[in-house]
């Protein structure tokens, strides 16, 4: 898993190499500084020496500027490294997206691709930036820290060997406990949240219900479970800060007691043994090793807590588009608009026991009128997605053109197959912009054509910008009827082989949706259309209609046929007549 | 650190002041606690800066003298160690109980916020919801909050322990030597002038990574919405570049917002040793040309160690402005919540269950008796009426705007009598679903009156006026929980068998049975495993529970097809059975059998009457009918 992540460094691989080399660098500078500082003090201060105080001075001043160098450097190169590496995450996690099929789509959701492209990206660049500073300083300061220290005095530096384990063992003993209550209060956290949102969302239900009370009772008890479960984790980390003092200052004092008599031993002569300024580079390599070791455990930390962002993310860049091409050569062309459903059955997933399809065989000629009428649930929208392959079926042949729809190249496919989606999606951009998703070097003149066919043209011209009319993110500036027209401009375009409205019309007026079925009559009649719709006067007067029943064809023939055999149909028909028109 | 002003997200607070001062009043209740949290900053900042000058003291005052005289009786630093033993460990017990306590304080304080802005929020009128979104009102409790409790654990304390241990420290400096103070001074001043340079650098390019940042995210949140469509029209490949050109810029811009942030720590680290390099050169040059006159050695040591406990400080206090800072807009924007005015109810007629007499006579009843009447109390006269509830609602001219002298509905004159069916039909913005906003009072009217049974609604408490009318809306909203406690919702003493009943009735039972668990199926976000269609069905059964004599149906069956629409008009039909009933719809077949049918344009009712009379009138209603209209 963390291999394939890994991957996403790539050319910046460098940075992300030169990072921690240059963190070690600054380290070291950092841990020879103390010894720097000790000398400047024992041989020049102490012993009033202006020319050491002036070398060492300098000295000095030159390891701060390289540890300031290599501290800068480390810091550019993990910038240019985190970012880097989530721009190739973000990006190969996009790129495999568009590779989804609907199926794939369907089992992340929309929304929670949404967020592992967003918030768990940033997550993980934030992780990844500390890892290749902290996670390389930590251990580093811990280890030469130690070993300058053991330089000076192994005697002294003892005494760190001997606190460590009690620091080590102390941070190994709470922080599970502690990762777990929290853990806890921030799932707690979620469904706080999920309360919140719930009663935005529902105010009028909650309002109309008077269940003002009953939403605030609920909320105040998780709030107060929350808080009880956060105090607690707070309440054992406000350990960590006292143990960690504890350790440093027992380090502190036993090296003053031994370093004191060590000191007057060697009457304080750097020949004879330790001292004074080495004693206080001591007290300096106390802080940098324990508080290397307390920063490596947050470390960990952090690194856990970013095991399921990682996760979530490695699950979108490893699924598997579940359409493939089987066909050697894939076929580029189509050669006609004529679908031949043989005996298929479909089911959403490969372990459901519920057939969305069963048994479907159904004929259909190029250039014919089709209509599709059926009750919600009877999978019209699953029958008409398996033709241009947005899903593949289970059982059975699916032909267009005379050949299995496996075989053409999955372009070629959808390029003849048009269809407008019972959830018309319109993206923010000019109505010009919208409608060239369908022919992206279309002319006006054939942009205005299309939209005559549609009945979108007249509306269009009424707006003051016309087609260079700006459309709102999810087309919330234009009415459902008027989206759905454009919505099937867009797909006429394509000049498809074979057009499929998915409900498309259901927000259009009858005499609207009537004169957009004579344009397609007349102007595109070799095109194979497919028309699902709620209301009869949509479909009457179709070549041919197909009435599904819970996932079978209950029946197929023109109206008047239809009219005498099929009980469903007469059914939907007179609720419809008595009911007129909607 | 620089001042919050330097930072790239410019969120400000606007009264800083009193908000500050608000909040204060929050931590009152903590009086005696933060008291002892005081203390404790005091006791730990105390025993670190004498422990810092320690080792000076250790050297000074005992090595060195030891080393001269050639003694060896540790005995007097061994009491001296003791001593700061001593020292350190109150230091210690005072950062725990600093931590331990504040952590009762932040978290009671958080949760009574939090519970106080929720309570407030339910009291909120519907127009607040209307004008905010919800993720505006969400951040609130979630980035507002955490901010909040950020200052609270601490920015604050630690800017506290930050100013006492630099009154500390700076105190020791001017006692040790004034010259090397003012050195010191100058090359602090310097360390400020360059981290603020740079965080000005940070800040804007900060913006130009939140701007990236949002437009990628926007990016991809529009485009996965339509990833449906994008498929369909092959469109990957252009989505690819588009998505290249966007998340090349972000990084561009994140790199040099980083860069500059990542600087600030090694740059603030070893410019501190850079000013202990001058110090000891200024320093030993005063002590050897003074000959120890202005400067003694002792004083120059402990002058040095002092200095690099001084810069610490003030970074951190800088710091903690900048995010006090911060906090305060979160908390400004927190109390904006709570300040808003909340839904005025000074209705005073209540519902009660009742006993009705055969001659009519009302006496309250203490038990549900199935029939309801309105408790009037007269003040003046001290006495109390009952009026039978019926379900008899007259809009007498109302008009209604939003927002002031752009009127949505005028003139509005509706008569519904008690087992009524009432129809309102018309485009969208025509006023439909308003008019039922103003039955229940989500909007008070801006003239006209409206009555129940004669009372007008005003003087009806809301909470009972809401009880007595029943709605189910277009969009339906379900709450996390089970099928069943959904279904409870309407009724929250429902048994199990009159929630099944109601969902029988609304005609959910059969595919409620068929979901895995049945009633005890777990629904989660606004029960997303669930068609449109389901979904509708139980907000139906939830509002059949409620058993009300009024009801509000705007849009019920919009999301179903018309089979299965045939269906839940079963159910709807026996729910409406002797019930007033209002309906907006966009099928004209579920609105045909109505007493009344309304058609609104633009705010007026421009048609009304039965199906055959407005048929008969071969107006608005007739097109409409005839879809030679189109209804948006």
């Amino acid at each position: 898993m963390i291999k394939r992540l890994a991957r996403c460094i790539r050319e910046y691989k460098w940075a992300a190499l030169l990072s921690p080399l240059c963190m070690i660098g600054e380290v070291a500078m950092e841990v020879l500084i103390p010894l720097v500082m000790a000398q400047l003090y024992d041989y020049g201060i102490v012993m009033q020496n202006m020319t050491v105080v002036i070398t060492k001075s300098v000295q000095l001043v030159l390891c701060a500027l390289l540890s300031l160098s290599f501290g800068v450097a480390s810091a550019v190169y993990a910038s240019k490294a985190g970012t880097g590496f989530a721009r190739n995450l973000r990006r190969d996690m996009y790129y495999n997206v568009q590779n989804f099929s609907f199926s794939n789509i369907d089992k992340f959701s929309t929304a929670s691709i949404v967020t592992r492209l967003t918030s768990d990206v940033a997550n993980l660049q934030m992780t990844f930036q500390m890892m290749i500073r902290m996670a390389i300083r930590c251990p580093m300061m811990l280890v030469l820290a130690l070993i300058s220290a053991w330089q000076i005095s192994p005697e002294l530096s003892l005494t760190y060997l001997k606190v460590m384990p009690v620091l080590a063992g102390a941070l190994i003993l709470l922080t599970p406990v502690v990762f777990k209550i929290f853990d806890r209060s921030f799932k707690l956290m979620d469904r706080l949240n999920n309360v919140v949102q719930e009663n935005i969302h529902g105010i009028r239900v909650v309002k109309s219900y008077v269940r003002e009370a009953k939403e605030t009772e609920k909320f105040t008890d998780i709030s107060g479970e929350m808080a009880a479960n956060f105090s607690k984790a707070e309440k054992i980390l406000a350990l960590n800060s006292p143990i960690m003092m504890g350790c440093v200052n027992v380090c502190m004092l036993t090296i003053s007691w031994v370093g004191a008599q060590m000191v007057v031993a060697s009457g304080n002569n750097p020949v004879m043994g330790l001292t004074t300024g080495e004693l206080s580079s001591m007290f300096t390599y106390t802080t940098q090793i324990l508080s290397g070791l307390m920063m490596l455990s947050m470390v960990f930390v952090m690194m856990t807590m970013s095991r399921t962002p990682l996760r979530r993310c490695y699950e979108i860049l490893e699924e598997q588009p579940d359409l493939v091409t089987d066909a050697e050569v894939p076929v580029t062309e189509v050669p006609d608009g004529s679908i031949d459903f043989e005996n298929v059955s479909f089911r959403y997933s490969a372990t459901a026991q519920h057939r969305a399809l069963k048994e479907v065989t159904l004929h259909i000629p190029s250039g014919a009128t089709v209509g599709i009428l059926g009750s919600t649930g009877s999978s019209k929208s699953t029958l008409v997605q398996l033709i241009p392959r947005l899903y593949d079926v289970s059982e059975g042949v699916l032909r267009v053109g005379g050949l299995d729809v496996r075989d053409y190249d999955l372009k070629t496919l959808r390029d003849n197959v048009a269809m407008v989606l019972q959830k018309n999606e319109l993206f923010s951009g000019t109505i010009k912009e919208n409608l060239r998703w369908g022919k992206p070097d279309a002319t006006d003149e054939e942009l205005i054509h299309a939209c005559q066919l549609a009945c979108a043209d007249e509306f269009i011209q009424g707006f003051p910008n016309k087609y260079d009319t700006y459309i709102e993110q999810g087309g919330t500036n234009v009415s459902g009827g008027q989206k759905q027209r454009l919505c099937i401009a867009r797909a006429l375009l394509k000049k498809p082989r074979i057009l499929i409205l998915d409900d498309s019309t259901s927000a259009v007026d009858t005499r609207t949706d009537a004169m957009i079925r004579r344009a397609f009559r007349e102007e595109i009649p070799n095109t194979t259309k497919l028309i699902i719709a709620q209301r009869v006067s949509s479909v009457q007067d179709a070549d041919m209609i197909v009435v599904l029943d819970n996932g079978q064809v209950s029946a197929v023939g023109t109206h008047d046929e239809l009219m005498k055999t099929s009980a469903i149909y007469q059914e939907v028909f007179y609720s419809q007549q008595k009911g007129g028109v909607e | 650190m620089p001042p919050a002003r330097m930072r790239g997200d410019g969120r400000k607070a606007k009264n800083a002041k009193g908000t500050l001062l608000r909040l204060l009043s929050y931590l009152k209740h903590y009086a005696p606690t933060l008291i002892v949290v005081v203390a404790c900053i005091f006791l730990t900042a105390f025993s670190q800066t004498t422990s810092s000058t320690a080792l000076g003291r250790l050297v000074d005052d005992y090595i060195l003298p030891m080393v001269a005289t050639g003694s060896t009786d540790f005995g007097p630093i061994a009491k001296f160690l003791t001593r700061i033993a001593m020292i350190l460990l109150m230091g210690m017990l005072g950062s725990f109980f600093q931590s331990y306590l504040m952590v009762g304080v932040t978290q009671g304080i958080q949760k009574k916020i939090r519970d106080e802005m929720f309570a407030k929020m339910q009291k909120l009128p519907l127009r607040y919801f209307d004008s905010n979104t919800a993720g505006n009102i969400m951040s609130r409790y979630t980035s507002d909050i955490d901010t909040l409790r950020q200052m609270i654990s601490q920015s604050i304390p630690q800017a506290v322990s930050s100013v006492v241990t630099l009154v500390v420290v700076f105190t020791a400096m001017v006692r040790q030597s004034w010259i090397l103070t003012i050195v010191t001074m100058f090359t602090v001043v310097g360390v400020i002038f360059v981290t603020k340079l740079l965080a000005g650098k940070a800040g804007k390019f900060f913006i130009g990574q939140q701007k990236s940042l949002g437009a990628v995210n926007g990016f991809i949140e529009e485009m996965i919405n339509g990833q449906k469509v994008v498929k369909v029209f092959n469109h990957e490949d252009a989505c690819r570049t588009r998505f290249d050109e966007l998340n090349d810029e972000l990084q561009k811009n994140a790199f040099s917002a980083g860069k500059f942030s990542n600087m600030m720590g090694p740059i603030n680290n070893n410019l501190g040793y850079v000013q202990y390099a001058i110090l000891a050169i200024v320093g030993g040059i005063v002590v050897v040309q003074s000959n120890g006159q202005m400067l003694s050695l002792g004083s120059l040591m402990a002058f040095m160690t002092l200095s690099r406990n001084f810069n610490m400080p003030i970074n951190q206090i800088s710091n903690q402005i900048n995010s006090i800072v911060m906090a305060l807009a979160g908390a400004e924007r927190v109390f904006e919540l709570m300040d808003v005015e909340p839904e005025v109810d000074e209705g005073y007629v209540e519902l009660v269950n009742a006993n009705i007499d055969a001659d009519g006579t009302i006496t309250e009843s203490a038990v549900r008796t199935g029939r309801w009447a309105w408790r009037h109390p007269h003040k003046a006269e001290g006495t109390v009426t009952y009026t039978e509830l019926k379900g008899d609602i007259v809009l007498d001219m109302v008009d209604f705007s939003y927002v002031p002298e752009k009127l949505v509905l005028e003139d509005i004159c509706v008569y519904a009598r008690p087992g009524q069916k009432i129809a309102f039909v018309g485009a969208t913005g025509a006023g439909k679903t308003t008019i039922t906003n103003l039955i229940n009072r989500f909007y008070d009217i801006a003239d006209g009156k409206i009555r129940y049974d004669g009372i007008n609604i005003n003087k009806i408490k809301k909470a009972d006026l809401r009880r007595s009318l029943g709605v189910v809306l277009q969009e339906t909203n379900l709450f996390t929980g089970t099928v069943m406690e959904n279904i409870r919702y309407g009724k929250l003493d429902a048994t199990d068998e009159e929630c099944i009943a109601a969902a029988k009735l609304a005609n959910a039972h059969d595919f409620i049975e068929r979901l895995p668990q049945g009633y005890n199926t777990e629904l989660t976000a606004n029960g997303a495993s669930l068609s449109q269609g389901q979904r509708q069905l139980l907000s139906i059964a939830r509002a059949a529970v409620a058993d009300p004599p009024v009801m509000i149906l705007d849009e019920a069956t919009s999301s179903i097809d018309t089979r299965t629409e045939k269906l839940v008009q079963d159910g709807m039909d026996k729910l409406m059975h002797g019930r007033t009933v209002f309906v907006i719809a966009h099928r004209l077949s579920t609105i045909m059998n109505s007493d009344c049918i309304m058609v609104l344009d633009h705010g007026h009712i421009i048609e009304r009457g039965s199906h055959d009379e407005l048929i008969e009138k071969k107006g608005t209603y007739y097109r409409l009918y005839t879809g030679a209209f189109e209804l948006e």
